[in-house]
Order: structure tokens, then sequence, then C-alpha cells
């Protein structure tokens, strides 16, 4: 791996010689900053030929961001409990200044975490951003998916609504269909003979305090394995092959400022479309808060129809297309787990489905279709068609991942340039 | 170690660091073992909650025969259902559509581990939770309705995914649960006095 030459004061590096007084030349001799800037920043090349679909990276980190402070300014007026989670989540939307912002700043942050980090890694398919040398970048990523998915189910259970009641039932069930060891399990991690105050208060725990510490670890996991390997590219060209004579690649250009402004942009749109949604439309038709959780959790009462929130469903109606229910659990863990082992699944010579051929595109297609389709019937009750179209796909979804390693191999694939594709503008 | 201030192997018992470092790892290990056990354990119900997990008592006389009632114990629903004859008749006539007619692979006490899965045949106590991921099974007892198909002798129907039921809680085939709903420990005091948490056969003959 060619690692940049240049060293902080160099002639050849974007950073200026740094001054010998000052308040900046106190802190340069107490704290690494200028090298900190010039490695993560203006002296991390990445590629000139981003798209669209390399935005979705920073977005997931604003929404981060959103969520923590949103998160933080939410744990002060919330009460965890039985008895008062509810009621408090009711006086945070009702009585609090501006609480109601907040609170659906968060939730729709949530929903928001989803669509950007979906669309991340639909970019990572369609690019092959998880090929070598990017297999710990991807790995670390998923990390982040699973804690994510861990991080918005017990936040949904926190205003103890009915659908959060009733929906963490059918999940921590889920854990019950381990042979032998299942039904123990379940209520250990429940603390009761039933979803209760115990799990209530544990889940609120994990929610505020541990995951987050363990999703900050893993992003900053993610971004020190992304400045190693560098960001792949939607020719799937590896950049620092090709270097310039001052030892950065040709092909790449300063992320900061170049990509930092146009990220900025992007966050702007993003905030727009937001925005759209926080103030008219916070609960998207029950999509993004389901209208049984605007009652109190009743053990004695399950709604009509539990169903996940959208971006929990297509595992749920896979989970719900098998008549077997520890083989529909099994195969709802292994949809999740297939992502894992992308890197070795794909076997094409190249990253890029620009130079794929047309049985690489077609999967993609149909697993993409798929998972939409999945999504859809995932929120649909389980009964006549819905379940057979549900079986259908859940076939095609597990065929795109296990078939990667033959028709990946099988296929001519087209000549990759030996320079990225771009076009500067006129 | 010289006294040029390098640090070298020269003179190091190299087995005897060996030795040192894999009983110091060691050491270490188990007691980190030992030390997660109190956190682990604190996850299980508490004091408080298995005191609140006591046996529930019903008086079986206000329950008049084809109907159910629900009482709680341990945070689930128990449901119990006066059947009639009919209801009991109607057991024995769908065997081959039931997933576990015999109830090998459900859960329950073994004196209800018969075609009634219940002690008394007009008596029937089972755990409102679905066996298939936990939802409450809606009582559906009149046979033949139109939603439920013409072949429907009547039971208990889970409207989150599906599952059905016969009238002793027994699994049809096509259901996504793959068991019969559970049976809690119960017994009866005198006649007509239904206490669920105690055993059967804890009481001596039921």
């Amino acid at each position: 791996m060619a690692q940049p030459a240049s060293k902080v004061g160099t002639p050849n590096s974007g950073v200026a010689v740094a001054p010998k007084k000052g308040l900046r030349a106190w802190f340069q001799k107490r704290l690494p900053v200028d090298e900190f800037v010039e490695d993560q920043l203006t002296g991390y090349y990445a590629p000139k030929n981003f798209n669209f679909w390399y935005y979705f990276g920073v977005l997931s980190l604003v929404v981060l961001v959103l969520q923590l402070v949103t998160g933080i300014f939410l744990t002060m007026f919330y009460k965890v409990g039985e008895a008062t989670a509810f009621d408090s989540v009711e006086f945070i939307m009702r009585e609090v200044e501006w609480g109601w912002l907040i609170r659906y700043l968060h939730s729709t942050g949530a929903s928001a975490f989803f669509v950007v980090v979906y669309l991340h890694m639909f970019r990572a398919l369609l690019y092959g951003s998880y090929k070598a040398p990017r297999e710990l970048l991807w790995l670390f990523g998923m990390a982040i998916y699973l804690a994510l998915m861990a991080e918005a189910f017990m936040g949904y259970v926190l205003p103890w609504g009915n659908m959060s009641f009733w929906g963490a039932q059918v999940i921590v069930n889920l854990f019950g269909t381990i042979p032998a060891i299942g039904p123990g399990l379940v209520e250990w991690i429940r603390g009761d003979y039933g979803i209760a105050d115990a799990t209530l208060n544990r889940f609120f725990a994990l929610h505020v305090v541990a995951i987050p510490l363990a999703l900050l670890l893993l992003v900053t996991l993610h971004l020190v394995a992304l400045r190693r390997v560098g960001s792949s590219n939607p020719d799937g060209i590896e950049i620092k092959e090709k270097l310039a004579a001052n030892g950065k690649p040709v092909d790449g250009i300063p992320f900061h400022p170049y990509y930092t402004l146009k990220d900025l942009v992007g966050v702007g749109v993003f905030f727009i479309l937001f925005s759209i949604i926080v103030f008219f439309v916070p609960t998207l038709g029950g999509l993004f808060l389901e209208a049984p959780n605007f009652e109190p959790a009743n053990p004695l009462s399950t709604p009509e129809h539990i169903a996940p929130v959208w971006y929990f469903t297509p595992y749920y109606a896979i989970l719900r297309a098998v008549p077997d229910q520890q083989l529909g659990a099994l195969l709802m863990f292994a949809s999740v787990a297939l992502f894992l082992f992308l890197p070795w699944l794909d076997r094409s010579p190249v990253k890029s489905m620009r130079y794929r051929g047309w049985m690489s595109r077609t999967a993609l297609a149909v697993f993409t279709v798929s998972f939409i389709v999945l999504m859809y019937l995932g929120l649909q009750p389980a009964e006549g068609l819905y379940v057979l179209l549900a079986r259908i796909f859940t076939v095609l979804y597990f065929a795109f991942f296990l078939l990667m390693p033959i028709y990946t191999r099988i296929e001519r694939v087209k000549p990759v340039p030996e320079r990225v594709t771009y076009h500067a503008h006129a | 170690m010289a006294d040029n201030g390098v640090i070298t192997d020269d003179g190091v018992d190299t087995s005897r660091r060996k030795f040192l470092t894999t009983a110091t790892v060691a050491t270490g290990v188990v007691g980190t073992a030992f030390v997660l056990v109190p956190f682990i354990q604190s996850w299980k119900p508490s004091e408080r909650a298995r005191a609140l997990g006591a046996p529930t008592e019903l008086d079986l006389t206000k329950l008049e025969p084809g109907q159910m009632t629900i009482v709680t114990w341990r945070k689930q629903q128990i449901y119990v259902v006066k059947r009639t004859p009919e209801m009991v008749a109607s057991l024995a006539t769908d065997e081959a559509r039931l997933k576990d007619p015999k109830s090998e692979k459900s859960e329950q006490p073994e004196y209800a581990k018969n075609e009634q899965r219940s002690v008394r045949p007009d008596v029937l106590v089972l755990i409102g939770v679905c066996t298939h991921l936990g939802c409450l099974p809606k009582s559906r007892f009149e046979p033949g309705t139109a939603d439920m198909g013409t072949d429907w002798p009547g039971g208990f129907f889970c409207p989150c995914h599906g599952s059905k039921f016969d009238l002793a809680g027994r699994v049809f085939e096509g259901s996504p649960a793959s068991v019969n709903l559970r049976v809690p420990p119960y017994s009866f005091e005198q006649d007509s006095k239904l206490v669920v948490g105690v055993d059967a056969s804890e009481k001596g003959a039921a």
C-alpha cells in the first residue's frame, strides 16, 4: 500500500508550515492538531469521480450526531418505568417547550438513519465497495448496522405504547426459538415472567448508554479503516495504484476542502427533505410512528396487527414466510448475517457494476426488488397471496447471496479502464 | 541488563518468564469469569418479580359452559374455558389436521398430556400466549363461520400471524406456530376452585 510520502511542513503537503508562536503553536506543541487535519482531511485523497451515491456515508454521520443531541435532550424529560414512561412522552409532546420538535427530530431521525444506511449499503453493492481490500471496512459497517438495529428496537420500546410492548414481546420471544437454552434466555432478557418494568429499565440503559458507546467506537473503527484503504469509487479502480510526482493519487482530490464542501450541499438537501417530514408528516402515515403506539402498553390487548417499523419489515416478512417457527427465525437471522459474507461470496474480478456482466446486474436488480417487496409484505397481514409472495421473494433474496459465487465467476466482464471516468464541469 | 540503557534478553530465564506470563493471564481470565457472574445474574427475575409470580385462584361456579374467562398469572394471560360436551366431542374429529395431536413436542404438565389437554374434560386451562411469537390468540368458539372456513371446529385464532388452535389448544397444520398452546401447572381445590401455579401432582389426586 503506497502511503503519502509527504509529511507536515514539506512543500508537497497542503498544510502551511506551522507558526512557531501563538495559540496554534502552543496547541501544536501539545497536541498533533496539524497532523490530524492532514491525515484525516487535507492529506486524505478521495477519488475525484464520486457521484450521488457517495453522499450517504457522511449523511449517516450527520444523523448519528442528530440522534445523540436530540436523545440527550429527551432523556432530560423522559421518565423510565412502567408507570411513568408513556405519560412522560406525552408530557414531552404537550408540555415541554419545543418538546414535540425534539421528539419528532429523534423519531424521524431513527427512520432517516436507516434510509441513509440502506442507501449507503446499496452503494457498496452497486460498486463492489466491500471487495478486497475493504473487507474489514465492510465488516465494521455491518457491525454498525447490527448495533443500529438493536438501538432502534430498544428505542421503540421506551415510549411504552402498545406497539412498543407487543413488538418487544415478539422480538424477545424470537430468542425462545433457540433449542434448549431458549426459554431460560428469554426470561433472562426480560428479567420477569413477561415484558415488564425490569425489561423497560434495561432497554433504557442499553439504548442511552451501552449501544451509543459501542456505535461511536465502531464508527471510529469504520473511519480509521476507511483512511487506511481509501474510498472505493463508481469505477472500482484503486486510485492509489496511479500516483503523481507528489506521491498523491492522480485520480484523487483532497477530501477537504473538495468533498467537505460538496457534502455540505448534500446535507442541506437532506435537511430540507427531513424537515418536510418532521413538520408536516412526522408519523408518515403510520410508517415512522405506528398508530397503536399512541395508546399505552396493554398486556391484555394485542394490537389488531403487529408489524415492526418499516426498516425491519423485510426480515419480518422472511420470518413469517416460513411455516416452521424455528426455521423461520433461523432464516431471518441468516438473511441479515449473509451480508457479512459478501466479500467472500463475490468472486468477480471487477468491483463495479459498470464493468460486470448481465448476470450480476440482474441479480442485484432482483435482490433490490425483493428487498423492497419484502419490506412492503412485512407491513401487511400474513395471509393468502401475501404469504405466497413472501415465500417467492424470500427464495429470490437468498438466491442473490447463495448463487453469487457461481454467477460472479462464470459471467463475462468488461475491461476496467486504467483511469477513472471523469468529466469536468464545463 | 547492560548499563548502557539498552534492554536485552541476555541472561533472562525465558521459561520462568513464560510460566509467570501464563499464570498471570490464567488468573486474570478466571477472575474475570467470576466477576462476570454477578452482572449476568442481575438480569434474572428479581426476588420481587418472583414473589409476584405467586399462584392465582378462580371460582369456577361463575363460569357457564361454553364461556371463557381470563386470569393473570406471572403476567401471562391464562385462558380458562368451561367446555360443553359438544366442544369436547369436536376434539376427536380433527386429528389429521393437527401438527402435534398427541402433544409430544408441546409443553404441558404430565397430567394434561392427553387428548383434551386437561385434568377435567370440561375445564380447559391454557397460557394465552401464542407459541409462535407471543401474541394473544383470540377465542373463535363458533364452528364453521364465514371467516374461519366451513370446516372450522371452533378454537383459537392468533391475529398476528394467523396460527389456528383447536379447543384443546392444539395447533393446526398450516400455522406458523409449530407446537400447541402451553398449559400452565394447575390444580383444583374442592371441585369449584381452580388454582393456577400449583401442580396437581403436588396436591395429591386431582
